[in-house]
């Protein structure tokens, strides 16, 4: 009935009525348009979970079988950096989801700002897993034989004991104070062959069967703490060498999030530049480019390299020129904008991908962060 | 056409029905959506307060059970399944089906052939060659 409908003149003709130029041909109604559209996105997120649930799967097989490498590893993981960053992931839903809203209703104005809100709220997140990352990358807590704990890692450092220490300095400080002497030649206690495995250790019989800590290579290694207490390196006993699996699963996840947050983020982008009127556009585009300069900037910084310092700085100037020279008209013109009742299905399906990535984040959260 | 502004009252759950052509959606209210928002902070703290409590094997099925209750928060207000046709719910919980098909079977497995290669408890470890 419609096959003409993407030309406005002739729909308008058509019957009298008006006929919204974005419902394609082999679509009824609107209505039956989004329904469709919603349903193919709903088994898309069918298809994420499915991706997800393999690196899950690896998760919950090597949780199963080293839970102690869990216990131990963890550790280097920041949980207020990662609390910060769910707080961050569900206030950029919050924004969406009233986007969403917005654009039902018709509010343009308000939808630009959610939206924006929302990009925020990702980059936010992504600047704090940045941070999270450089600790990891400064101590060698690399996924694979790059991990300071592999065997087959060739570098000069030698594994931490305790990792608690790197991300709260002081919070979960070593029993001795810092002046004092390690009580024990660090460099056995890494040698696997002088450290055998002991079944009774952290039980309540390890006292009765074994009162002093002395090996049976003589050597005398580090009281074993409470197990329940903490864990440290020596303790994993034949599950040591796994811990450089833990953080192949971290940064596998976690990455894989990463990258649909980014994905996100530049399918709300699109979705911003499209609820700006058209002649305004470059509004948006100014604040892209001064994103983009500002990431560089941070990157230079964080690496640190100066070239990308000056050259993220000219880049971010270029888009705050940009920026300012289309703000005016960008804000008095959003009534033009893309979304209306009519029409709104975009925002609703990116929507629906921005709050699966929060719902991935909600499990990732506690289950590498909070294991203890 | 023009729009008239519609009230963003939280009463109107229709807003935008009244504009021709409109696609009939519910618009979820401004209040519900601060609710949520609320809930899921609360959530978030409690997750975080629970590694607190010595919970032992148990510590791990209390955060599961928080973050299915936030991502069921999610799911059915931010994600508007609740006012959606069931068919997207359907499509959505038959993936988080065979997920779980997935992961209790591979650790089924993992269980079985365990005895091949982890040495029993209190063997020696091999020096690496």
């Amino acid at each position: 009935m419609s096959h003409a409908a993407t030309n406005p003149t002739v729909v308008a003709a058509h019957n009298g009525h008006h006929h919204d130029p974005h419902l394609a041909h082999h679509f009824e109604t609107p209505e039956q348009q989004y329904q469709s559209g919603k349903l193919g996105m709903w088994v898309f997120l069918a298809t994420e979970i499915l991706m997800f649930g393999g690196l899950f799967c690896a998760y919950s097989v090597y949780r199963h079988n080293h839970p102690e490498v869990f216990e131990f590893a963890h550790k280097a993981l920041d949980p207020v950096l990662g609390g910060i960053n769910t707080v961050v992931l569900i206030t950029s839903s919050l924004t969406m989801a009233w986007g969403v809203r917005a654009a039902q209703l018709g509010q343009k104005r308000l939808l630009i700002w959610c939206l924006a809100l929302t990009i925020i709220g990702g980059a936010g997140f992504m600047a704090i897993k940045s941070i999270e990352y450089n600790t990891k990358w400064k101590h060698n807590l690399f996924p694979g034989s790059y991990n300071v704990y592999s065997k087959t890692f060739t570098g000069e450092e030698t594994p931490p004991l305790d990792l608690a220490a790197l991300n709260s300095e002081g919070h979960h400080a070593p029993a001795h104070e810092a002046g004092e002497a390690a009580p024990h030649p660090v460099k056995t206690i890494y040698d696997t062959r002088l450290v055998p495995h002991d079944p009774n250790a952290g039980t309540p019989d390890e006292a009765k069967i074994k009162p002093s800590f002395a090996t049976s290579t003589g050597m005398v290694t580090q009281a074993p703490p409470a197990a329940e207490e903490h864990l440290i390196y020596t303790d994993l006993g034949r599950d040591r060498h796994h811990v450089t699996v833990f953080f192949s699963i971290y940064f596998l996840m976690t990455g894989l999030h990463g990258i649909h947050v980014l994905v996100g983020m530049s399918l709300i982008y699109w979705l911003l530049r499209r609820a700006i009127a058209s002649q305004a556009r470059f509004f948006a585009d100014g604040l892209a480019v001064t994103g983009t300069g500002l990431f560089f900037v941070y990157l230079g910084w964080l690496i640190p390299l100066t070239f990308l310092l000056i050259g993220g700085a000219i880049v971010a100037a270029i888009g705050i020129v940009i920026a300012l020279m289309f703000a005016g008209r960008a804000l008095r013109a959003t009534g033009e904008g893309e979304f209306d009742p009519t029409y709104f299905t975009p925002v609703d399906l990116v929507g629906l991908y921005w709050h699966l990535v929060d719902l991935i984040w909600i499990f990732l959260f506690p289950l590498l962060y909070l294991i203890r | 056409m023009s729009y008239a502004n519609p009230p963003a009252s939280a009463h109107r759950i229709d807003d935008g029905a009244h504009v021709e052509g409109a696609v009939h959606v519910h618009a979820v209210s401004p209040r519900l959506l601060l609710t949520v928002f609320g809930c899921l902070l609360v959530l978030t703290v409690v997750t975080v307060a629970i590694t607190k409590v010595p919970l032992g094997a148990f510590a791990i099925w209390a955060a599961l059970g928080i973050a299915v209750i936030k991502a069921t928060l999610v799911l059915l207000y931010f994600m508007h399944l609740r006012w959606d046709t069931p068919f997207n719910a359907i499509i959505f919980v038959s993936a988080l089906l065979f997920v779980a098909i997935f992961i209790s079977a591979t650790i089924g497995d993992s269980n079985e052939y365990k005895v091949n290669y982890l040495p029993p408890p209190g063997s020696e470890i091999q020096a690496p060659q």
